[in-house]
């Protein structure tokens, strides 16, 4: 659960006489192409011959959530082992040949979707789409490195279950999500990792890697031309579909609780947060901007406002929109001494409650979304990120002219929109809370549940 | 760092700046090409004031990345006063005798930019990253703070609360960070390299508004100061913008940076912590090395092949003898940043597989070092790392922050424009010879400090 959309914003009230608010549209500049292969693999492309780079991402639905009960971390172990040997290269092998190369090649898996990506320099290109075709298709599990990758994901698990942000997050969803895959660690646990075979890793390849399941996003030197025979050679030899899955759509479980984990440091790592709104809501554009009003806003949001400029109560204090495929929540988080955490939460609350019964006004509202707008041209700063933009943009469906439409959606927001919004969904007493320290002035109202 | 870095979009870090309070950006990697091609191609100038500007054109976005970096760092802090160089860091954005705290960052915000700020031992930087045709803002901005900050007991105080959260977030909670700290204490016997950039608590809660002050008027001035420019941007456009904002900012007297240095070392150290939120051991050891500028520079490019060699990636000598055929390890690793004004370290670190004895791990490493000392490098080994390295400078170059970031630190840290364009070159002539040299004159356990981290009670060692 790493991947979040944050988004930088500004709220506050000014009045500076040299601005001129006239945003420079971000991504003028960029073209994309819908690219389809003679065997009918799509991808979408972004040409940019400056650098001699060529990256590619993809995404498919389908991740950790769908791991079966008992094997929790499967997607997760199949990411970690598909660049670890394929076809006729053992591990070793098939890593020198990218390390000799500059070939990076990497799979990964959230709760929603299985990615992988691919960066190489132009003049290596050809062997690096062999070798992710060869690790889509001819992964080989070897013994060696199936127990590697094992023993190096239990140590990461081993140290996660002392790290104060781990205990939180995994307290925070365990507690919401109890009945729902969601509630479980997407990269598993020691015992169901254990218990995951070559069997159970080769059954994932089979079933859940499919072309037709796919988003692909392709940036950098290679033309649509080039780009089209190289996507049925590394893509067209997948099933077309993917085995089906089916996941029940999850609301949080324990609205208002306060969930205390004792641990024996300084200061408090708080999560909090209860249910937000799904990507393809029609008011995820006004949530946006409310967000960053409210914590969003790196420096200037409300909650770094009152909680660390005026209060110096924490270093970190933020709020984000989190919208799953099968669940919608909005988050955030603090870290804080922990005789001051009883204050830092009834300065987040009463921010909570300010934001939903004092309506913003259409300054603030303007602030905010020239932040919205005038920064997105900063998330194309290189190949990669713009092939990743190319993959998000297709996974939420926004269409092929979104980069260009971002900003309509964005300007169409009214204040009424805000403050309707506001009301119908930011609920202080409806607020999770999680602290993991020894934190002061804190009543817990439910025990951690166990995991 | 001003904020925590998670200006994260899907998962992918923005820009790894100021991740950590050290120099971590040049790394083994900074950039390079094939022979004799230029990196970077940046245009350079310098004021008659003495700031010193790098620009350098990328077309590929309307946008631009802003940098100014102060000559200036936690090691040339006074002595009992840890922590202040990080502390007005902070400060900067508290306003000035034009505007009022908090304005800057509004201004930024409204303007669809970003920012931060970080500290290292050697140098502190600010930046924003925006539409390019604000670029004449963002220098304004800069400009007014280089030497307008107003600061009162009443500004401090908050700040003070915030950068002493910011040390627990980032030292007191972590038994990794504090072994680090406690290492690098051990590492330099008389240099304040062996300081913690964010300072010691104690320090921190005694830094005065004064010595904060004299820092910032003694240290924050354009002839001791380099801005970058890197983005959608004209050479000359931005050469009459920066005299325009930067020019009319007079030059100050600036005393010399004097540090201690470090005098010849004569033991091995180890330290040990452990900690209760220890599940996993690891190991690590660091070696007094040259950097750049300072100790025996005649390694420095030897010593970054080298340590490509050893630990990076997973045909690397330690990785592949430690992880893979021996089993002994979940991760092994070699590190080299050379990009320090005063000399730095070279280090390796393991963690063990579950179950395994931490010293049985570390007598295979040492062993593995050992056979690497007597028999050298092959000359393949050394030609795929030199091809790695100089082709990581065509990666460098995929990014807006990067190129502004690497020429930034190396012109606060004693290089030069002509240095950093010649990395590949000097990789790239780079022999078996001198690699296996560099590891023999470096590798020497009187000027090593090694730090394990174990859990408490059960023990990982036998």
């Amino acid at each position: 659960m790493t991947a979040y959309t944050r988004i930088l914003a500004g709220l506050t009230v000014l009045t500076i006489s040299v601005l001129v608010f006239a945003v420079a549209t971000p991504a003028r500049a960029i073209e994309i192409q819908r690219v389809v292969s003679p065997g009918g693999v799509e991808a979408w492309l972004v040409e940019d011959h400056t650098l001699p780079i060529v990256a590619l991402r993809f995404s498919m639905i389908g991740g950790a959530a769908t791991d079966p009960a008992g094997k929790e971390g499967l997607a997760n172990m199949v990411s970690g082992l598909l660049d670890e040997g394929a076809g006729d290269l053992d591990s070793q092998s098939f890593r020198r040949q990218l390390e000799d190369n500059s070939i990076s090649l990497s799979f990964s898996a959230s709760q929603d979707s299985f990615s992988g990506s691919l960066r190489s320099l132009k003049r290596n290109q050809d062997k690096a789409f062999d070798l992710f075709h060869l690790a889509l298709t001819e992964p080989r599990f070897d013994d060696e490195a199936v127990e590697r990758i094992r023993a190096q994901i239990l140590t990461g698990i081993a140290r996660s279950k002392n790290d104060p942000s781990s205990i939180a997050r995994r307290t925070f969803w365990a507690s919401n999500f109890p009945d729902h895959p969601y509630g479980r660690r997407s990269g598993g646990e020691a015992e169901s990792v254990g218990a995951i075979t070559k069997t159970d890793l080769t059954t994932f390849v089979n079933r859940r890697i499919a072309r037709g399941d796919m988003v692909i996003g392709v940036a950098g030197d290679i033309s649509a031309a080039e780009l089209a025979p190289l996507l049925d050679t590394t893509f067209g030899d997948l099933p077309e579909r993917a085995e089906a899955f089916s996941i029940g759509t999850a609301t949080p479980a324990a609205l208002g609780e306060i969930i205390v984990v004792d641990q024996d440091v300084p200061q408090s790592t708080v999560v909090f947060g209860h249910r937000g709104l799904p990507r393809d809501d029609p008011d995820f554009y006004a949530a946006t901007v409310l967000n960053h009003v409210l914590g969003g806003g790196s420096f200037t949001s409300r909650l770094y406002q009152e909680v660390r400029e005026k209060r110096g109560l924490a270093y970190s204090v933020f709020s984000y929109l989190q919208p799953l495929d099968h669940a919608a929540l909005w988050l955030g988080g603090a870290a804080t001494e922990n005789s001051a955490v009883g204050q830092s939460i009834d300065v987040i609350r009463s921010e909570w409650a300010r934001m939903r019964d004092i309506p913003i006004t259409q300054e603030q509202l303007d602030a905010a979304r020239d932040n919205i707008t005038g920064s997105f041209a900063l998330r194309f700063s290189n190949t990669g990120a713009i092939a990743g933009m190319l993959v998000a943009i297709q996974r939420q469906d926004l269409g092929i002219n979104y980069i260009d439409e971002r900003s309509k959606f964005f300007e169409a927001v009214t204040l009424e929109d805000i403050n309707r919004i506001a009301k119908k969904f930011l609920d202080p007493d409806a607020l999770t809370i999680v602290v993991v320290g020894k934190p002061e002035g804190v009543k817990p109202t439910k025990k951690p549940d166990a995991g | 760092m001003r904020n925590r870095s998670k200006t994260n979009w899907r998962g992918r870090v923005w820009p790894a700046i100021g991740g950590s309070l050290t120099a971590i950006f040049l790394f083994t990697g900074i950039a390079a090409q094939p022979a004799d091609a230029q990196i970077f191609n940046p245009t350079t100038y310098t004021l008659d004031n003495g700031l010193r500007v790098v620009v350098i054109e990328n077309h590929r976005a309307p946008v631009v990345t802003h940098m100014v970096w102060y000559n200036v760092g936690a090691a040339d802090e006074p002595p009992g006063k840890s922590g202040i160089a990080h502390f007005l860091e902070h400060l900067m954005f508290k306003g000035t005798k034009k505007r009022a705290s908090g304005e800057f960052s509004d201004i930024i915000a409204r303007n669809g930019g970003r920012e931060n700020a970080f500290t290292s031992q050697d140098y502190t930087g600010y930046f924003q990253s925006i539409a390019a045709d604000r670029l004449p803002l963002m220098m304004e901005l800069e400009a007014d703070r280089m030497t307008g900050l107003v600061l009162t007991d009443d500004i401090i105080q908050p700040e003070r609360q915030v950068v002493i959260e910011e040390r627990r977030s980032r030292t007191d909670s972590s038994p990794r960070a504090l072994l680090n700290e406690q290492v690098t204490a051990a590492t330099y016997s008389n240099h304040p390299y062996r300081l913690p950039v964010i300072g010691w608590e104690h320090e921190i809660s005694a830094l005065t508004l004064d010595e904060i002050v004299d820092f910032y008027n003694t240290w924050y001035a354009p002839n001791n100061a380099v801005l970058v420019v890197s983005g959608d941007v004209e050479p000359e456009e931005v050469r009459a913008l920066a005299e325009k904002y930067y020019g009319p900012i007079p030059a100050k007297t600036l005393p010399p940076r004097v540090r201690p240095s470090e005098p010849p070392q004569h033991a091995p150290r180890e330290v040990v912590l452990r900690d209760a939120r220890v599940d996993q051991p690891s190991w690590s050891r660091r070696w007094l090395a040259p950097s750049y500028v300072s100790g025996e520079t005649e390694h420095v490019y030897a010593l970054e092949v080298l340590a490509q060699v050893l630990g990076g990636g997973s045909s690397s000598r330690l990785y592949s003898s430690l992880v893979i055929d021996q089993a002994l390890a979940v991760s092994a690793g070699a590190w080299y940043s050379p990009d320090n004004l005063d000399l730095t370290t070279f280090g390796m670190g393991v963690s063990p597989r579950p179950g395994v004895d931490v010293d049985k791990l570390t007598t295979a490493l040492e062993e593995q070092v050992a056979r690497f000392l007597e028999t050298g490098a092959t000359a393949e080994e050394v030609e795929r790392a030199k091809q790695r390295l100089v082709d990581s400078a065509v990666f460098a170059r995929d990014s807006l922050g990067t190129p502004a970031r690497i020429f930034g630190a190396a012109l606060t840290t004693g290089q030069s424009v002509e240095d950093v364009e010649q990395w590949p070159n000097r990789i790239s002539a780079v022999t078996v010879e001198q690699v296996n040299a560099a590891a023999r004159a470096i590798l020497r356990p009187e000027t090593s400090t090694t730090g394990i981290l174990l859990p408490l009670g059960k023990d990982g060692r036998s």
